[in-house]
């Protein structure tokens, strides 16, 4: 092994250590740009190392290809946060799709040469399969996350089996090319089911699904990176990997815990197909309030609990809930922030949110720990948030999000809920809350409505 | 290559997924979208085995396809670990006068 070899090897170790580290580091904010610190030195190490390989004959396209990365890359990442969920599906897009066409590639050039051994074309097949299925389906949830594509679930009989069959088509041809490498007219089908099979899986999810579609493509991009690293036999590349898919399968698992749903319910079992069991019942009529009346509640509260939801991001409504934050906390009002774990379109999504609009991190509370405050507050401000406090989850057997944990909103003394409309929310479900005694609706844009009640405070902070 | 460089790649797989359940585990519930989006600039340590593809040059098509995929690493990468500090940046605590 040559002096050279060892340097690469060398760099290859150093990156995977930082890249732990990295991750160590993330454990709580106050490391946390350590981490990510750690994590770009361990991957501007382990290029240089790449850099210096002799088996590297020319620099040219290499030079373009982080000339046109970058200048994708920058942008990307200053978008606004309220499309963080986008840029990250587009992100596994990424992802996938270098797997896939390093896959690609390699299957050819060792076709040629006739190095393709049972080990290497297994490999390849897992990488393949992993990289262009996350390649499209997270094209798609990028284009619903955008609303480019449809956002409702498009379900039709027969979904899972046509889905399914595709999927053990894909790996039936793969398996054949494992015994007879040659077959490589089978390649380009194995590529081509991949990418349908990728569109197919996400059509049927609908938006409050994204958290945890977004971690599963998560783990699909890393698995990927993990199936090339035992093509390419790089270590770096499995430990990266295997970072990755952990981190995505964990943050998954996390996401349907937080809706007592499984990966399979998630998957192939549409929300929209239960809006019929949950429609009927009588004509009920909620108490409506003002601005004003809202701020009045609000200013004479003790304890306010603010519940955030996808609503206050869409009507990008963060700085509005820092100012009333800010009001309340001159008056000597304890506000606390409860996020519930599915809250928004990917996990954390509302953390960031509020960090942005610089509500301090040690007032955002998990859900666990807000339900044992709030039969002790005073008012609960609900903002675009709607099935994460939907009593019926607790109470109705019946209800399809029966079940789930949420947000005891309801346990508190006084509701103060903002929506546009009556109408029921994303899944389709009536929400008891909204019909409570203790319940006060202030319809209208929440940015809006924010502003007022904002105002409402700020003129009767004088006495 | 060997039967054993095979086992020693599973193994570095087993025990950097134990690693990885465990330090993701530690990680804050404040941080997962941070999170994802530096395990993503991470996992796109993928730009090594493409710079390779694109820089041995063996066909016009390994070439091609290695360049493509050095872009899409690097914007992951660039756009990442950027992303990622713009929003762990905004994380602050409670100032000490409130």
């Amino acid at each position: 092994m040559s002096a050279q070899l060892h340097l690469i090897q060398a760099s290859y170790l150093a990156a995977a250590a930082l890249f732990i580290m990295s991750l160590r580091w993330l454990s709580g904010p106050k490391t946390a740009r350590r981490g990510v610190a750690a994590g770009a030195a361990g991957m501007a190490l382990a290029i240089f190392g790449t850099l210096v390989d002799p088996n590297i004959q020319g620099y040219t396209w290499i030079a373009i290809a982080f000339v046109v990365g970058t200048a994708i890359g920058v942008p990307l990442s200053k978008v606004p946060l309220t499309a963080v969920p986008q840029r990250t599906a587009l992100s596994h897009a990424f992802g996938g799709l270098a797997a896939g066409l390093v896959g690609t590639a390699k299957y050819f050039l060792w076709l040629d040469e006739g190095t393709l051994t049972g080990f290497r074309m297994g490999a390849i097949i897992v990488e393949v399969i992993l990289g262009y299925l996350t390649l499209t389906g997270s094209l798609m949830a990028a284009g619903k996350l955008q609303e480019i594509i449809p956002t409702r679930p498009i379900t039709y009989q027969g979904q899972n089996v046509v889905n399914l069959g595709l999927l053990a088509i894909a790996i039936a041809s793969g398996i054949y090319l494992v015994i007879d490498p040659t077959i490589w007219q089978l390649f380009p089908v194995i590529i081509l089911l991949s990418l349908i099979f990728g569109v197919l899986l996400i059509v049927p999810i609908g938006g409050a699904d994204m958290p945890t579609v977004i971690s599963l493509l998560n783990s699909y991009a890393g698995l990927a990176a993990v199936a090339m690293g035992f093509v390419l036999e790089n270590k770096v590349l499995i430990v990266a990997g295997a970072l990755d898919g952990a981190s995505g399968l964990i943050l998954s698992i996390i996401m349907c815990r937080a809706m007592n749903r499984s990966f399979t319910n998630v998957l192939f079992g549409a929300f929209g197909q239960v809006q019929a069991a949950a429609a009927g019942g009588e004509a009920r009529t909620a108490k409506s309030g003002t601005a004003r009346d809202a701020s009045d509640l609000l200013g004479n509260a003790g304890t306010v609990v603010i519940v955030p939801g996808y609503g206050m991001a869409v009507a990008q409504a963060q700085h509005r809930v820092r100012e009333i934050y800010d009001q309340l906390t001159k008056r000597g009002v304890d506000v606390k922030f409860a996020i519930h774990p599915v809250a928004g379109r990917m996990p954390g999504h509302m953390n960031v949110l509020l960090a942005e609009a610089e509500v301090p991190y040690d007032a955002l509370i998990e859900m666990d720990d807000i339900n044992r405050d709030l039969p002790q507050t005073d008012v609960v401000l609900v903002v675009g948030a709607n099935d994460v406090v939907n009593p019926a989850a607790r109470t109705d057997p019946k209800s399809p999000i029966y079940g789930m944990p949420i947000i005891d909103a309801d346990k508190a003394k006084y509701v103060i809920a903002n929506k546009r409309s009556m109408n029921p929310g994303f899944a389709g479900i009536d929400n008891d809350l909204y019909y409570a005694d203790n319940t006060l609706m202030v319809f209208g844009d929440a940015k809006a409505v924010l502003g007022d009640i904002v105002k409402a405070l700020s003129g009767e902070s004088g006495h | 290559m060997s039967a054993l460089d095979l086992w020693s790649m599973a193994f570095v797989f087993l025990l950097a997924a134990f690693v990885g359940f465990q330090v993701i585990q530690n990680v804050s519930r404040l941080l997962h979208t941070p999170l994802m989006s530096l395990t993503n600039a991470i996992s796109a340590i993928a730009v090594v085995g493409s710079i390779l593809l694109a820089g041995e040059q063996h066909s016009t098509f390994s070439t091609v396809l290695g360049t493509i995929a050095v872009a899409a690493s690097v914007t992951n990468i660039v756009s990442g670990f950027l992303i990622t500090d713009r929003m762990l940046k905004m994380f602050r605590e409670r100032s000490p006068r409130a």
